[in-house]
C-alpha cells in the first residue's frame, strides 16, 4: 500500500507534465501568464524596496545641490537643442537628396524607456521581462537596446509584459557589419554559456582583414534590426576552415548582466 | 499530510523561484544562477508525504518554467523523480545529519537541470549549452549542497516556532517515591 500510494502520486505528477507539454501555443502561453501573475504582488514588493533608498536619498538632498544639478542639466539641454536643429538641418537634407534620387526616405526612430522586471532563472536562457507589453503597442520582434548599444529582440508579447531574447542566446542571431573599408557582414551567435559579454562572429569571408577594435553595427540585413545599431567591438580574429571563411569575436557595448532600464525601438 | 507544513514547503518554493529572477547576484559573480528547488525538494521528501513530494513538483515546476524561456511543464517530471528516489528510502537516511542533508542535496541539485536539460533537447529545442555548462553544473550542484542543510535549519525553526512544544515527560515518578514515614507503611 505504501509503495502504491508513491507509484501513484508519480504518475499523477508525470500525466501533469505530460498534459502541460502538449498544450497547444495559445493555451500554454495562456498558462504561463496565469502561473506568472501568482507573482505579481512579490514583484511589486520587490520594485518599492528597489525604490525605497533612492526616494530616501532624493529626499535628503541638500537644496544647493539640486539646484546646481537643474543648473547643469538646463545647459546639457540647451546644447543638446543646438544639436537637435543641426541634426534636424541634415536630416532635411537628407531628405531632399534622397528624393532627388527617388530613394526610399528613412523614417526617425521611435523609443520606448522600458524596466527590466526580472531575469530567466535557468542558466541555459538568456533572457528578461519588461514592463511594457501590448497595452504600449509592443509587439514580437522589435529591437532592444541601451544607449550603449543592442542589447536583443521582443520574443512574446502579453498586455503588461514582454520578454526579451539577449544577445547570446542561441534564439536571438544579429546579421552584423564591421566598420571597416570592406564592409564585412557576419552572423552574431553565441559564444558560451559563461561570458555574456563576448559574441562570435561568423559567416566572414575568407579574406577578410579584421582587427582589434574596429566597430560592429547591425547591417540591417534580415527584416527585425535597422542597420547602423552599435554592437560592440572586434576583440580578435582568426582564419578558419582553411581560410575559406573567418571568424571573431566581438566585446558587447552593453553590459548584459547588468540590464536595468532598456529602450525598445520602433523603426 | 500536515496542512502547515505542506503550506509552508509550498510558499517557500514560490519564494525560491521568484528570489532566482531578481537577485543576479550568484549569476554575475559565479556564472551560474544556483536553483534552490532541488533542497527544498530533499527536505520535502524526507520530512513529509509524497503529496507533498507531488505538490512541491508540480507548482515549483511550473512556477519556475513560467518565469523562465522554458516550455511549461518541462521542470515537473526531473523534480519529481529527485524527490521520489529519495521518498522510497526516506526511512533509512539518517535526515538530521548535515552531511547527508548536503550530500542528498548536491545529488538533487545535479539531477534535477541534468534531467531538463536532456528533455529540453530531446523536445528539438537549442538551449545555451557548451563546455562552460561544466562549470555551471558544478557550481549549481556546490550551491544546492551547502543551501540544503540552511533549509532544514530553516523549517527546524519554523517548526519550533509555528507547530505545538514537544511534551516532555516529567521525571518525577509517584510508585518510586521513598516514603520516610514509618506510621504510612
Amino acid at each position: 500500500m505504501f509503495k502504491q500510494k508513491n507509484y501513484l502520486a508519480l504518475g499523477a505528477a508525470v500525466l501533469v507534465a505530460a498534459l502541460v507539454l502538449s498544450l497547444p501555443a495559445s493555451a500554454s502561453s495562456r498558462l504561463r501568464l496565469v502561473v506568472s501573475s501568482w507573482f505579481l504582488p512579490l514583484f511589486g514588493l520587490a520594485n518599492a524596496a528597489q525604490h525605497l533608498p533612492a526616494d530616501l536619498a532624493d529626499n535628503a538632498l541638500p537644496r544647493g545641490e539640486l539646484l546646481n544639478l537643474i543648473n547643469s542639466l538646463r545647459q546639457e539641454n540647451d546644447q543638446l537643442k543646438v544639436r537637435q536643429m543641426q541634426a534636424d538641418a541634415v536630416q532635411r537634407e537628407n531628405d531632399q537628396l534622397r528624393s532627388l534620387y527617388d530613394w526610399q526616405h528613412q523614417m526617425p526612430w521611435r523609443l520606448k524607456l522600458a524596466n527590466v522586471v526580472m531575469r530567466d532563472p535557468a542558466n541555459w536562457w538568456r533572457t528578461i521581462q519588461i514592463d511594457l507589453g501590448t497595452r504600449d503597442g509592443l509587439r514580437e520582434n522589435l529591437p532592444v537596446l541601451t544607449m550603449d548599444g543592442l542589447v536583443g529582440r521582443v520574443a512574446s508579447v502579453r498586455l503588461t509584459s514582454a520578454q526579451v531574447i539577449l544577445l547570446g542566446d542561441p534564439n536571438c542571431r544579429v546579421s552584423a557589419l564591421v566598420e571597416d573599408p570592406a564592409q564585412d557582414i557576419g552572423i552574431l551567435s553565441s559564444s558560451g554559456p559563461l561570458d555574456s559579454s563576448l559574441l562570435d562572429l561568423s559567416y566572414l569571408t575568407g579574406d577578410a582583414n579584421l582587427k582589434p577594435g574596429q566597430n560592429v553595427v547591425t547591417s540591417g540585413l534580415g527584416g527585425i534590426f535597422p542597420k547602423g545599431i552599435p554592437i560592440g567591438r572586434v576583440v580578435d580574429a582568426q582564419s578558419l576552415e582553411f581560410g575559406l571563411s573567418t571568424g571573431a569575436r566581438v566585446k558587447l557595448n552593453a553590459d548584459l548582466g547588468a540590464l536595468d532600464k532598456v529602450w525598445v525601438l520602433f523603426p | 499530510m500536515k496542512p502547515l507544513q505542506t503550506l509552508l514547503i509550498l510558499a517557500f518554493g514560490f519564494l525560491v523561484v521568484f528570489a532566482e529572477t531578481v537577485l543576479p547576484g550568484p549569476r554575475n559573480l559565479l556564472g551560474a544562477q544556483i536553483d534552490l528547488l532541488p533542497g527544498l525538494m530533499v527536505y520535502a521528501a524526507l520530512n513529509s508525504d509524497i503529496w507533498t513530494v507531488m505538490l512541491l513538483a508540480i507548482t515549483g515546476g511550473l512556477g519556475f518554467d513560467a518565469l523562465s524561456a522554458n516550455p511549461p511543464g518541462i521542470s515537473i517530471i526531473p523534480l519529481m523523480l529527485a524527490g521520489f528516489l529519495i521518498h522510497l528510502r526516506h526511512d533509512l537516511i539518517l535526515r538530521s545529519l548535515p552531511f547527508a542533508q548536503f550530500m542528498l542535496g548536491a545529488a538533487a541539485s545535479a539531477l534535477v537541470p541534468a534531467l531538463v536539460l536532456i528533455l529540453l533537447l530531446n523536445g528539438g529545442k537549442q538551449p545555451l549549452i557548451g563546455w562552460g555548462s561544466l562549470w555551471q553544473w558544478l557550481v549549481i550542484t556546490a550551491g544546492g549542497a551547502l543551501a540544503t542543510p540552511v533549509i532544514f535549519a530553516f523549517f527546524g525553526w519554523c517548526d519550533r516556532t509555528l507547530g505545538y512544544p514537544e511534551i516532555k515527560e516529567p521525571s518525577f515518578r509517584p510508585d518510586r517515591e521513598i516514603l520516610r514515614d514509618r506510621n504510612k507503611l
